[in-house]
């Protein structure tokens, strides 16, 4: 058996993700350019959410520390989020929104797909539930990439900004550390370096298709699954998101 | 580049539910095109299990029945009581029809 630490971790990065793009795309609610976006972000809002509650959930009963998958997500500080740096990207314009979500998406659906035919029943469960959420994401977030992306001047300049702008982003997702060798080795998960050719494959073509140059150069900011350093964003959104738990500790309705 | 609009198109939404019933209207909404319609229905209308099959269609290319012809369309078949089946006894083994 892998260590319960490493396991907790791992659930925690995955539930760490969904949770803060989930938080982060559930801003857009009330705000989006058009009803039926503002919508459809709001149902993907929730599936994320939904989705944390699952992972969250596992991690807490895998701690065994007696929290629950509410104190994880509402109780803990920033440097204890091991979300992954895209996500917890302000959500700027549509474009950046929707590039985020694309790139995330991209990532999610190949870990899924693989976490399905995990050793431990436990996680194959909620990745096979989580699957068919993450891939209709998937198809949206690609048409709506590929409509802007080849849309109009003012689209296109707008994507290809966020492409510039989220790109040094994407590599973290691929970054291994001792957790992921951990997680393979024990068969629970694939190592995140394992996801990068197929995941790289489905970002560039959708890129190509949406007329985007990838930009040049592979630097790569990391420290959100490690936990090591949040860019500054994090802290503001934990802020907004945790300010009721925070103000009124253990309210209920 | 495409052609820039305003507004993208309308669509009109029929959605089949569970149980073998025919598509239904339920409503309309905007979308760039056909593709983009039906992931807009789904996000829209289908939130609640509503649907197993959605058909969209562009709300132009329908050709409605014109209120002022009522008359002429409608009147003539009030009068024509034979039409409905309702004179015929169904037997009981039967059961609901």
């Amino acid at each position: 058996m892998a260590q319960t630490a490493d396991l907790f971790e791992f659930l925690c990065r995955m539930g760490d993700n969904t949770l803060v793009l989930g938080h982060r795309v559930s801003e857009w609610c009330g705000h989006a350019p058009v009803l039926e976006e503002d919508i459809a972000l709001a149902n993907t809002a929730l599936d994320l959410i939904g989705q944390t509650q699952m992972w969250l959930g596992l991690a807490a009963e895998v701690e065994g520390q007696g929290r629950s998958a509410d104190d994880l997500a509402m109780l803990r500080d920033a440097w204890n989020f091991h979300n992954v740096l895209l996500v917890e990207q302000p959500n700027r314009d549509f474009g950046v929104t929707i590039l985020r979500q694309f790139l995330f998406d991209a990532w999610h659906v190949e870990m899924l797909q693989r976490l399905i035919t995990s050793s431990d029943q436990r996680i194959a469960e909620v990745a096979a539930k989580s699957v068919k959420e993450a891939t209709y994401h998937l198809e949206r977030s690609s048409t709506t990439v590929i409509a802007l992306g080849d849309g109009t001047g003012e689209s296109h300049n707008r994507m290809q900004d966020a492409l510039n702008l989220l790109w040094p982003y994407v590599g973290e997702l691929f970054a291994d550390d001792a957790v992921d060798t951990a997680m393979s080795e024990e068969g629970i998960a694939p190592k995140s370096s394992d996801l990068r050719d197929a995941v790289m494959a489905r970002i560039t073509d959708v890129l190509a298709e949406a007329t985007l140059q990838v930009p040049d150069g592979d630097f790569t900011h990391k420290g959100g699954k490690t936990g090591f350093q949040h860019t500054e964003h994090l802290g503001h959104m934990l802020v907004a998101m945790q300010n009721l738990q925070r103000s009124y500790p253990g309210a209920t309705w | 580049m495409t052609q820039q609009r305003n507004e993208w198109p309308l669509w009109e939404i029929f959605i089949r539910g569970q149980h073998g019933m025919s598509h239904r209207h339920v409503g309309s909404l905007h979308a760039a095109d056909s593709e983009t319609a039906i992931l807009n229905a789904r996000d829209v209308y289908t939130r609640r299990n509503e649907g197993v099959s959605i058909w969209v269609v562009q709300a132009q290319q329908i050709t409605a029945s014109s209120p002022s012809d009522k008359g002429p369309l409608y009147e003539p078949s009030e009068a024509k009581v034979y039409r409905h089946p309702s004179f015929f006894d169904i037997p009981k083994e039967v059961g609901a029809m």
